[in-house]
């Protein structure tokens, strides 16, 4: 069983290495959204400051939706799709491995580079812990909800308009919960509560996403 | 008795039944809610007093406070039934649960509206980024959420089952709208009615609420009829049976 699943998420890492540039996408989007902050809204330090958490995590959110249209598209179209219910692990864990080939390659590059992004919209420096830590339990709760709605929306013809209004309501409590504990340790405070909320967030995310994934898959491949 | 009963349930999941206990059940529906409107009305606007602080402008609350529990209230009815149409498949559920959609979410844009009229004179701004707000916003984009998964498939039994597992997943919203005022107390006012215990409300603002979430849960209930039928209609128009209730002609 772990055999197969660690045969997918070697395919998967080798797919998006080999693929280099279209991997890179949601990072240089990423940095492409923080440029155009400054330049939009006045370069002035205070105010960028003020917005950093919430632009960071936007930023973030937005490059989380890059790869999503080709999460399981074409496994469906050349068929690899259905040969997931013969395979020997569960269809919930290989979904969840490639969820987690989708995190390494969106989120993880969006946590390295974090500091930089920082520094670029002066965050007070004692809250980059907190913001690094803020996307270490966030980004993949963004990677499970954005997977729950490609697989919804795998029947549809013009899935990614759709795509983007399905998750824009379900990672609302994410962004909340993010910004507040940075905004929150930016101001002096204590961001336990924010993190503590996140965190249980990621945990519901965790246990449920794989589940309804995996259903409107099976719903999709019939 | 009971084994009636559970003949009578099974009999609905055929669509020509199912077509004709709508068509029995909607006038009567509609009936009841113009009358609970009528009295809701009535009481509403000419027996309570005015509030003390609000005088008369509170009584748009009689419309905002049934829309918003009707709008919940309606996400659960439209839960049950995805739940129903997953596990046993039957498909005027799924037709059931596409209709209430649409209707909830028209709901909750009047409470929306409502509110954000209400706002303006108490509280001094249209909208406020609040728990409660916010948390409603949501359920508005979930409603439209369904709304346009359903309607992005060329299959319509596989884009309602697909739209239910939405509908279960959205559901995760609604504890956190009704104990939004609770565990975050901002700019909307916490609970102010309970049927059990005492109101913060005053007794004789209560029997109008009464009568308008009567007539609220009526029109749900007709409207959601009205549109099963219709979808139906829609989805079977080249059927016999259905070329046969509505004349030959079609």
């Amino acid at each position: 069983m772990f055999k197969s699943l660690l045969a997918l998420l070697r395919r998967d890492l080798r797919l998006a290495i080999r693929h280099g540039g279209e991997s890179l996408m949601p990072l240089l989007f990423l940095f492409a959204v923080l440029i155009l902050v400054p330049l939009g809204v006045g370069p002035g330090p205070n105010l960028l400051s003020a917005i950093a958490p919430g632009m960071v995590w936007v930023a973030a959110l937005l490059a989380s939706l890059l790869a999503l249209e080709g999460l399981f598209r074409p496994d469906l179209e050349d068929g690899t799709l259905e040969q997931w219910w013969t395979a020997p692990a569960p269809v919930g864990l290989l979904v969840t491995t490639r969820l987690f080939s989708h995190w390494l390659i969106t989120g993880l590059p969006v946590i390295l580079f974090a500091p930089l992004a920082a520094q670029m919209l002066y965050l007070p420096d004692h809250a980059l812990p907190v913001l690094m830590l803020t996307l270490v339990i966030g980004t993949p709760i963004l990677s499970l909800i954005g997977g729950l709605a490609s697989a919804l929306t795998l029947g549809t013809k013009r899935g990614s308009v759709l795509l983007s209004i399905l998750i824009f309501p379900l990672v609302v409590p994410v962004l909340i919960f993010a910004t507040g504990a940075v905004s929150a340790v930016a101001d002096g405070l204590s961001p336990q509560a924010h993190l503590g909320l996140l965190t249980s967030l990621l945990i519901l995310a965790v246990v449920l996403a794989p589940l309804a994934t995996t259903a409107a898959l099976k719903l999709n491949v019939e | 008795m009971w084994q009636t009963i559970k003949v009578g349930f099974h009999k609905l999941g055929s669509p020509p039944i199912f077509y004709r206990v709508c068509q029995v059940l909607s006038p009567w529906l509609w009936a009841g809610f113009a009358v609970s409107l009528v009295i809701g009305l009535y009481y509403a606007l000419y027996v309570v007093p005015p509030d003390y602080q609000q005088s008369d402008s509170f009584r748009i609350l009689y419309i905002h406070v049934p829309s918003a529990w009707q709008a919940m209230a309606g996400y659960l009815v439209m839960s049950i039934l995805a739940v129903i149409a997953l596990v046993w498949r039957i498909r005027t559920t799924e037709i059931m649960a596409m209709s209430a959609a649409p209707i909830g979410a028209a709901f909750t844009l009047i409470c929306l509206a409502t509110g954000s009229i209400w706002g303006r004179p108490m509280w001094g701004t249209f909208w406020a980024w609040d728990a409660r707000l916010t948390s409603m916003l949501i359920l508005l984009f979930i409603y439209l959420g369904i709304m346009g998964l359903y309607a992005a498939f060329e299959d319509k039994r596989k884009g309602a089952r697909v739209a239910c597992i939405l509908i279960l997943v959205g559901l995760v919203n609604i504890p956190i709208i009704h104990f939004s005022v609770e565990w975050w107390t901002t700019l909307h006012q916490g609970r102010g009615i309970s049927f059990v215990g005492e109101s913060t409300m005053d007794a004789s603002m209560k029997p109008p609420l009464i009568w308008m979430i009567v007539a609220t849960k009526l029109l749900f209930t007709a409207a959601l009829l009205d549109r099963s039928r219709n979808e139906l209609i829609e989805q079977d128009r080249r059927k016999g049976w259905i070329r046969q209730k509505l004349g030959a002609s079609v």
